[in-house]
């Protein structure tokens, strides 16, 4: 049985837990404010928030409900459009409202459930924050411009803020519901009755966010015995150990965004998350799932494999520890027992005189999957580069270090000719192919590209 | 004034198609569409797809009771496959079950055995074998023949645009609910309720008036669902029709991409010549039109492309010919622009070479040549024309050389970040340019407490339409919006209605409501007038009040109207309206088929980052002619709207079908439209508010497809930006210009035909070789 609070009411369900939380919203309580538009997390006209306490305290997050299996909203609270609904238009729904940013309507509850997202969020009260909120809301009407006019708008009703809990002040200030207030003590109480249910010994699917598997196979999901890995407490979590960062394997990449640790070692680290996937998606993809789903292109692993990441897979009895490098043996083909399950993911923090940088270039800057993404860490003493590693996605069957490149700029000089030398010795190390994402052709160029991009942003920081 | 849905649509209360509350018993659909594109069907085995818990039946052709056969303009589109399959996904058999989980189930459990026929996917090739849709057309002007020896310049060359995914985000569907005596409703989410009604009358075998096609609203249409609607409302309408239950078929999205046809790709050869002064003395045109598997509406959208293929310039030799040609994908349809928009870009790439080749600004060209008033169109009609207004009031309103040094300044001092700058005429006519269609209908209602309910043909799907009906009620009787309500679209309450399509849906259907609620008015005016023995003239309302004389008395609207009932007035009025002035001659292609025209220019802004081939659209500045716009909020918004989407389709939307006609862009994964971040990062319109009389309503011309059009300067800009930094590279013209474009040619050479992407992926009939 699941159970979790839906907008301000109980519900408890027993449909499979592989349901889409979608399909339960509208076509189970009837809730037709929330659409579906591509059931792929691409368009988020289906945009939901989902409530949870952490270390006590209530934390909304905005998600794709089309890749959400119910498993993953088990003990929490759900809130659609129809639960932001006051007597009249709220402020949100006003300021859409006012500044036209509407007009054929079927995104439109997805946009606000999005901004209702970015109030409750704790995000500091900027435009920018707001119109990030609705990163991944697609809206086929309006050209946008009057979307980022209601949302400089729904930034102004929240600069009275300052430090007041967000719930606390949106249900005070009527922006939303005043009976979120009393959420938090329901939440806690709903936890503490179900502790430790919904873990069926027998799954043959194990689910982390869902955001890929639910595309991948959507319609055998639903009836699949699972096992829910998104809430796992034991696989959550980002830290400093020493010298090395270690990621919990169910960390979302929001939570990776958010990790002080991350912030303080990789000070460009907004600027590449920005272009990982959109909010929603964020806020429920796992680091594990961006490794596990072997995607020849995941930014994570991209990311990840610049900095030697190490693996730790456990079979409940045993761990053992390999390096992420090691794990792609082919197309979709990894190093992973049937019965191991990837429990975290460790890499040594960068030290001085080392650089990082993440490059990805996609048809759409925002909310798209790479034509070709790369990494690039390395040390520079004496410009002279010292260790280096590049890492590459889109031009191979498998996220891939480029060893050979690597190998020949270690110990040469920054300059043009041992750019173009690199450049020249990638090309024999790569195999790409023409796909919807382009042609071979321009893959090939398009790495060299990014290695010089890569160049580029080291000597730049290197400088500093 | 706003929209008035806005209230619902920001509460999530506004009812779409899947939004319906289901009927017990109703059923849900989905269709097996076929695997390959062109081939003989051999064998179709059901029977393990039927024999699956939940599956009803599972119709094919055999099972249409009428004519299997949904051709608009050409007979040659069955409802589901019979013997032949001509595109991937063309239906084959439909699946009705008891849950949308088992029908889809099934249909991956249908097998057919197909024995592959010869797969064309590149225009030029159809055309090169026959395979043409409707005979070819051509529109002339003077002669070109004798003007290219007045030319001092003459250049020639081949451009090429990409489709455009509609992407609505509401997809397609239909429910359909039978009704006593065999007759049977249908919710669709249609934008010509009337094509639903005739398809299905036909595949039914039922008159007219017993198909009942109720449209409440659409979440968005641009084009794709003013013909397309068709198949689901029949299919969905046969199989209800023989089981007796009302069946649903809401479109996954991954079906609607690959079932559907949209904006039709063009190939094109070009033949400029210009004089000393750059006059554009001749011009001459062969379009490839690329029409997929089926007519649909393609000859009309060819045709436009011949209307519009000037643009807003005045040429006194033009020759423009025009293929549609048959090929295996699916058949492509009405997209915002209707054909205008290929036109456009062919004529402006031909500017551009010209320029380039002479090393000027291709601004220099297109100012030269406006349309000035009187100026004649290629097929015979005189422009009333604003071109040269709205070019120069742009050109210096946003200091057009101030905007050009600054570009300069900014591409001399930055190596690997160049500026781009383009202008983007534009000039569109509206009217369908079939000219029967050019007829609507409204209904009026008054009840006796004074509120209002009218239905027209119109069809909401964002555009504001009942808004804009609405305040022409409220205008014309003078009272409050709120006493006001626009009824659902419905076959059964206004007949034969066009599409909402043409941009002229406000025009048309709120002129059959001015007529409408004038006669009422008069009426009740002709009353108090005969009460109070004084002239008809002297009554007028105003602010919910009768004034006599021009002074206001204490007979309110909702008195008025009670007393209107008592003595037996008419309180309801049907009217039509069709348009003056126009008609067009196909055996001469001569005529005046548009009421009016749109004109307006934008100038737009770009810089690509020559490292990686990105690029950001940095301004779009325009000065648009609206007549006098009756709502602004809404026409904003159109125009916003509409270049975003004509960005798009200029930049980043790229449909990708490969050799085997299999469409690879096929999920919102692979086709990219514009997010939030991709968006101009600004936008500035100015609203020429012009005096001369037009056919408007209230003299507030058309809004929704004009607009697109500037999206097509985006193109020009990228390629203005890009050859900053590759000044001798060659690169076709060839849209969209994504970021693999921009690289490839950033780094290309001075070779014709070196850049492999072009030949392996897009090769602008966006087909994957």
């Amino acid at each position: 049985m699941i159970k979790f609070i839906l907008n301000n009411k109980d519900v408890a369900t027993s449909l499979p837990p592989g349901m889409v939380l979608l399909d339960f919203v509208r076509y189970h309580q009837h809730l037709t404010g929330t659409k579906v538009g591509c059931n792929e997390g691409d368009c988020g006209a289906c945009t939901l928030l989902v409530g949870e306490l952490k270390d006590n305290e209530l934390r909304y997050r905005s998600l794709t409900s089309c890749l959400t299996p119910l498993g993953n909203v088990h003990g929490k609270q759900v809130v659609t459009i129809e639960g932001l609904n006051m007597e009249g238009l709220n402020p949100i729904q006003q300021a859409m409202y006012d500044e036209s940013a509407t007009q054929c309507g079927f995104c439109t509850p997805g946009f606000v459930v999005s901004l209702a997202g970015f109030c409750l969020s704790g995000k500091s009260a900027t435009p920018q924050n707001a119109i990030a909120a609705v990163d991944g809301n697609i809206c086929r009407c309006t050209g946008y411009k009057s979307i980022e006019r209601a949302a400089a708008k729904v930034a102004q009703l929240m600069q009275a803020r300052q430090d007041a809990d967000p719930v606390t002040f949106v249900s005070n200030n009527h922006i939303l519901p005043d009976w979120l207030a009393g959420i938090r003590q329901r939440l806690y109480l709903l936890q503490t009755e179900l502790n430790g249910q919904l873990h069926p010994t027998d799954a043959t699917e194990w689910v982390g966010g869902g955001t890929d598997v639910y595309v991948q196979k959507h319609d055998a999901m639903k009836e699949a015995s699972i096992r829910f890995l998104f809430g796992d407490a034991g696989l959550k979590g980002i830290s400093r150990q020493g010298n090395r960062c270690f990621i919990g394997a169910a960390a979302t990449v929001t939570d990776l965004y958010e990790s002080p640790v991350m912030q303080q070692y990789f000070p460009h680290l907004a600027d590449h998350i920005k272009l990982v996937s959109s909010t929603p998606i964020r806020n429920i993809a796992t680091v594990g799932g961006n490794l596990i789903n072997a995607s020849p292109i995941g930014d994570l692993t991209i990311f990840l494999l610049a900095l030697d990441a190490t693996l730790i897979f456990s079979n409940n009895e045993q761990q053992r520890v390999l390096p992420l490098s090691l794990l792609y043996q082919g197309y979709k083909k990894l190093d992973r027992h049937a019965d191991e399950q990837l429990v975290s993911i460790s890499f040594e923090l960068p030290g001085r005189n080392s650089c990082f940088n993440f490059e990805k270039v996609s048809k759409r800057t925002n909310l798209d999957i790479a034509s070709v993404n790369s990494a690039c860490y390395c040390t520079i003493e004496n410009d002279h580069i010292g260790d280096i590693r590049i890492s590459a996605g889109g031009v191979a069957p498998i996220p891939t270090l480029l060893e050979q490149t690597n190998a020949f700029l270690k110990g040469q000089p920054v300059n043009d000719t041992t750019i173009n030398q690199a450049i020249t010795i990638a090309q024999s190390e790569i195999s790409p192919i023409s796909d919807a994402r382009g042609s071979e052709a321009y893959k090939r160029l398009l790495l060299g590209q990014l290695i010089k991009a890569h160049f580029l942003k080291v000597v730049q920081q290197a400088a500093h | 004034m706003k929209n008035i849905d806005a209230y619902t649509h920001v509460r999530g209360e506004s009812v779409y198609l899947d939004d319906i509350p289901l009927i017990q018993g109703t059923l849900f659909g989905a269709s097996f569409g076929s695997p390959v594109a062109h081939g003989t069907i051999v064998s179709l085995d059901t029977s393990e797809a039927a024999a699956l818990p939940g599956v009803v039946r599972i119709f094919t052709y055999k099972d249409v009771t009428g004519e299997n056969q949904i051709g608009g303009i050409v007979p040659d589109e069955p409802l589901l496959a019979d013997h032949e399959v001509h595109f991937c996904g063309m239906p084959v058999a439909f699946v009705v079950a008891e849950s949308v989980d088992a029908a889809r189930a099934a249909v991956k459990k249908i097998k057919a055995t197909i024995e592959p026929l010869h797969i064309i996917t590149d225009p030029r090739e159809a055309q090169a074998l026959g395979e043409l849709i409707i005979p070819p057309r051509t529109f002339q002007l003077g002669n070109t023949n004798e003007a290219w020896s007045q030319c001092t310049h003459v250049f020639e060359g081949r451009a090429d645009t990409n489709g455009q995914e509609h992407l609505y985000i509401e997809t397609q569907g239909a429910y359909a609910v039978p009704q006593e005596q065999n007759a049977i409703k249908i919710y669709s989410s249609t934008q010509g309720p009337t094509a639903v009604q005739r398809a299905v009358s036909r595949v039914l075998g039922l008159p007219m008036h017993q198909v009942e096609v109720e449209v409440n609203r659409l979440g968005g249409g641009f084009g794709g669902k003013e013909d397309q609607a068709n198949t689901w409302a029949a299919l969905c309408a046969m199989a209800a029709h023989h089981l007796k239950k009302p069946v649903k078929y809401s479109l996954h999205r991954m079906e609607d991409m690959a079932m559907t046809g949209k904006r039709h790709p063009y190939s094109a050869d070009y033949k400029i010549g210009l004089n000393q002064e750059l006059k554009i003395i001749a011009y001459e045109v062969t379009f490839y039109q690329n029409a997929g598997a089926a007519a649909d509406l393609s000859p009309a959208v060819m045709e436009r492309t011949l209307f519009h293929c000037t643009n807003s310039y005045f040429i006194p030799n033009v020759k423009a010919t025009a293929y549609s040609c048959r090929t295996h994908l699916p058949p492509n349809t009405a997209f915002r622009g209707f054909g205008g928009p290929q036109g456009m870009f062919m004529i402006e790439s031909a500017i551009t070479k010209a320029a380039e080749v002479l090393g000027i600004a291709a601004s220099e060209i297109q100012e030269k040549n406006l349309l000035k008033i009187g100026d004649e169109f290629p097929y015979g009609q005189k422009a009333q024309s604003e071109a040269p207004e709205c070019w120069h009031k742009a050109t210096a309103l946003y200091d057009l050389p101030a905007l050009r040094k600054e570009v300069d300044i900014f591409n001399a001092v930055n190596k690997w970040s160049k500026k781009g700058l383009a202008c983007m005429p534009v000039c569109f006519g509206i009217s369908f340019t079939k000219t029967l269609m050019n007829q609507a209908r409204s209904l009026v209602h008054v009840y006796t407490d004074g509120s209002v309910g009218i239905t027209t043909g119109a069809v909401e799907m964002g555009q504001g339409v009942n808004t804009k009906i609405l305040q022409v009620a409220a205008k014309v009787f003078s009272i409050h919006p709120d006493k006001i309500k626009i009824h659902t679209t419905n076959t059964f309450k206004i007949a034969n209605t066009s599409p909402s399509a043409a941009s002229a849906t406000a025009d048309l259907n709120g002129k059959a409501t001015l007529l409408a609620c004038t006669a009422i008015a008069n009426r009740l005016k002709k009353m108090v007038a005969e009460e109070l023995n004084i002239g008809e003239d002297a009554i007028s309302l105003q602010d919910e009040f009768v004034w006599v004389n021009g002074k206001k008395t204490d007979r309110d609207w909702k008195s008025l109207v009670m007393a209107g009932h008592i003595k037996r007035i008419g309180l309801s009025e049907h009217a039509h309206y069709a348009t003056p002035d126009i008609h067009f001659d196909a055996t001469k292609e001569k005529g005046h088929p548009f009421a009016y025209h749109v004109y307006g220019t934008a100038l737009i802004g770009v810089t690509v980052d020559c490292i990686r081939g990105t690029y950001t659209i940095d301004t779009v500045k325009v000065v648009h002619d609206f007549g006098s716009s009756m709502n602004t909020a809404v026409d904003l918004g159109q125009i916003e709207g509409g270049i975003v989407q004509g960005i798009g389709w200029m930049t980043m939307e790229e449909v990708v079908y490969d050799k085997e006609g299999r469409l690879r862009s096929n999920a919102l994964s692979t086709y990219k439209v514009p997010d939030i971040y991709s968006v101009p990062k600004e936008i500035a319109i100015d609203f020429l508010q012009t005096p001369h009389d037009n056919l408007a309503i209230f003299r507030s011309k058309a809004v929704g497809e004009p607009p697109l059009m500037y999206g097509i300067g985006a193109y020009f800009a990228l390629r203005n930006a890009v050859r900053a930094f590759n000044k001798n590279g060659h690169f076709p013209f060839d849209a969209p210009m994504t970021p693999e474009k921009v690289l490839m040619a950033l780094y290309a050479t001075e070779q014709e035909g070196t850049i492999p992407a072009h030949e392996e992926t897009n090769k602008h009939l966006a087909v994957d070789k």
